[in-house]
């Protein structure tokens, strides 16, 4: 059997998972009967439901010939890694990790963070370009939200606050 | 005359010089982030959400429903002057406006776009005062079982009005409804899906999920692909002014396009896309006058059209949220989302219990239609100079925008990890052609769904025909199964893929 289309197998496979997942998830709970919906009820329903919608587009994927090939292409690794990398920073610095005694660095050292760990996941990284836009976005950043909207967001380490 | 009276405590709110200028900074963001290609309106509101928690919550949801309009607005100007849609309600409108533009007639095309925008909002914003009242006294009648119902008919809408192909849009909405459960049980307590994380007993938010769907996964994707030129539009405008004949042609398509919008926005599933799709279709079939271009080849009826279409539709869709509590897309959804967060649940009650809120935000929405036609045509230039700023400067500046966002909501760190988790998803689902949109509506919908059902099988002894037997009901789901039976027929299945080809 061949893959007539890998984006829809993937998506099948995708749904199918996330639906048995949380269809067995639900048998944890009280089921119950339609008179009487237990917690586990209503998921348990949808699960189920998930996972034969998923059962179909997989079918879909290997039955039914799309035109052109429908490949997923390469994915972005680079990316995926530094965005998700500069997201964790951000809430390292700007919220500390009481857990195990790690400090908060305030919104401007996140900023500048982000901005440095982020630019490094496009193609072109020049440090001096970077440097400026991060100085760029922290006054902005400071201006709009510490200043203008005074959120409550510690601008600057704790070490440096009163 | 109630209507008159209604509106007045509306301007009276929405006139205060606070709500105006708020207006006006929610027009001007949302435009300018609005122009930038790949983002789109929920991307947009979700990313300038931030900027108005410390609001109060009449002018938050002001300045909210104004970078909303704005998104919508700036999607148009880049349609017309680059061939870049902004979002998928302007892809029609690139055919003929880049076209126009081509031939030097960019100022006709944009006017047309603001003018037949700003017309269509003004009759939609009078047809949605209008609505409001009945439909939410309506609403007052519903009981569990017709509740239930309406919320199948608004996803199945989504379904068929969204892009992306029916069964993976069913399955992404059912994987909303699944994820809208994280969290305690309302009725019995038990956490669900918790993994013992104390900090999703209260579900994760839905704009953690959008942030990262929407933010995250985009920035994403765009990274991935190879910086593609990006061809601006440098000659000259010959003015702003549409000729004599220009009017003649562009002002029944107005007002074709504002009856369709209209009508098409109120349906489930916030149809502003389809809108815009199906005045496009019309006025390719309304015969041409002599002397005129043929649609496709820069026929200002082809602008005029579904651009009044798409505005008509932005407006009218407020009215399922506001009347009902409803959302019919991911925007109102997040409208939605935005409401709660400060302590305002939508519906019928609204009108009664908060009138000024009500009123004045509907007023707000012409006055954010008046404000896009001035801020707009006059500030062209500068919407084009944005687009030539390197992609590589503005996406650090989303992506820490998101994460102040999410961070700031709960000043929870949880929530950024969770967005990570969602960013990487949203990543996923576009390289699977997924398309998120259904999932924002489904999420919102999980626990209301739940309650209403479980509620209704109460009274009805466990009898699943309650949702069949009761008139207003069954109604309801049989215009979601014609829907359905609609869509699978050959003609409107064809704008349909076009319009997922395209967007």
């Amino acid at each position: 059997m061949r893959i007539k289309s890998s984006k829809d197998f993937y998506s099948g496979l995708l749904f199918m998972v996330v639906g048995m997942g949380f269809a067995w998830g639900a048998t944890d709970y009280q089921i119950g009967v339609a008179s009487q919906m237990g917690p586990g009820y209503f998921p348990l329903m949808l699960g189920t439901l998930l996972a034969v919608v998923g059962l179909a587009v997989l079918f879909q994927s290997l039955a039914v010939e799309t035109e052109g090939s429908d490949l997923i292409g390469s994915i972005a690794w680079k990316p995926v890694c530094f965005i998700t990398l500069a997201n964790i920073a951000f809430g390292v610095l700007v919220g500390g990790l009481p857990s195990i005694g790690v400090p908060y660095m305030g919104l401007m050292t996140a900023i500048v963070a982000v901005t440095f760990i982020a630019s490094y996941g496009s193609d072109e990284f020049r440090v001096k370009e970077v440097f400026i836009l991060a100085i760029v976005l922290a006054a902005l950043n400071y201006t709009l939200f510490i200043w203008l909207l005074k959120l409550r967001l510690p601008a600057w380490p704790v070490f440096m606050s009163h | 005359m109630e209507l008159i009276s209604h509106l007045s405590i509306g301007f009276g709110v929405a006139f205060t010089p606070v709500n105006l200028l708020y207006a006006f900074a929610g027009c001007l963001m949302g435009t300018l982030v609005g122009v930038l290609p790949g983002i789109g309106p929920p991307a947009t509101i979700v990313m300038l959400l931030p900027a108005t928690y410390a609001l109060q919550p009449v002018s938050a949801l002001i300045m909210l429903a104004g970078i909303f309009y704005g998104a919508q607005y700036g999607g148009s100007t880049t349609a017309i002057l680059v061939s870049l849609p902004g979002e998928s309600g302007s892809v029609v409108t690139v055919a003929d406006g880049y076209q126009m533009a081509r031939q030097g007639r960019a100022g006709p095309a944009l006017a047309a776009a603001g003018l037949g925008s700003f017309f269509s909002g003004c009759v939609a914003t009078l047809v949605l005062a209008g609505l409001a009242l009945p439909l939410s006294e309506v609403a007052f009648v519903f009981g569990p079982a017709e509740y239930f119902s309406l919320m199948v008919l608004g996803l199945i809408g989504a379904i068929i009005l969204g892009s992306g192909t029916i069964l993976k849009s069913v399955g992404v909405v059912l994987l909303g409804l699944l994820l809208g459960l994280v969290g305690a049980d309302v009725n019995s307590g038990v956490a669900r899906y918790t993994f013992d994380i104390p900090e999703l007993y209260d579900g994760i938010g839905l704009v953690v999920i959008a942030m990262g769907i929407f933010g995250y996964g985009e920035i994403i994707s765009n990274l991935g692909k190879h910086e593609s030129e990006r061809k601006v539009f440098s000659a000259g405008f010959k003015g702003l002014m549409p000729t004599r004949e220009d009017f003649r042609n562009m002002v029944p398509a107005v007002l074709r396009g504002t009856l369709l919008g209209s009508a098409l926005g109120m349906l489930p599933g916030g149809g502003v896309t389809i809108s815009s799709f199906a005045a496009y279709a019309v006025e390719k079939k309304v015969p041409l006058r002599k002397g005129e271009l043929p649609l496709g080849t820069g026929n200002i009826r082809g602008v005029a059209g579904p651009e009044a279409a798409n505005n008509a539709a932005a407006q009218t869709c407020f009215i399922p949220l506001l009347t009902m509590g409803i959302p019919t897309g991911a925007v109102m959804a997040l409208m939605l989302g935005a409401m709660m967060i400060h302590n305002i649940q939508p519906g019928p009650m609204v009108l009664t219990r908060n009138p000024e809120l009500f009123w004045g935000l509907i007023v707000s929405m012409w006055i954010g239609n008046a404000m896009l036609v001035i801020l707009n045509l006059p500030l062209i230039g500068l919407w084009v100079k944005l687009l030539t700023v390197p992609y590589r400067w503005m996406f650090p500046a989303i992506v820490i925008f998101c994460a102040i966002g999410v961070y700031s909501i709960t000043n929870n760190t949880f929530d950024v990890w969770i967005v990570s988790l969602f960013g990487i998803l949203g990543y996923v689902f576009i390289k699977l052609s997924i398309s998120p949109a259904p999932m924002v509506l489904g999420l919102i919908l999980g626990r209301p769904m739940e309650e209403n059902l479980r509620r209704a099988l109460v009274v009805a002894n466990g009898d699943w025909s309650v949702l069949f037997t009761r008139p207003i009901s069954a109604t309801l789901l049989a215009i979601a199964a014609l829907l359905l039976i609609i869509v699978l027929s050959p003609s409107l299945r064809k704008v349909r893929e076009k319009a997922a080809a395209q967007g």
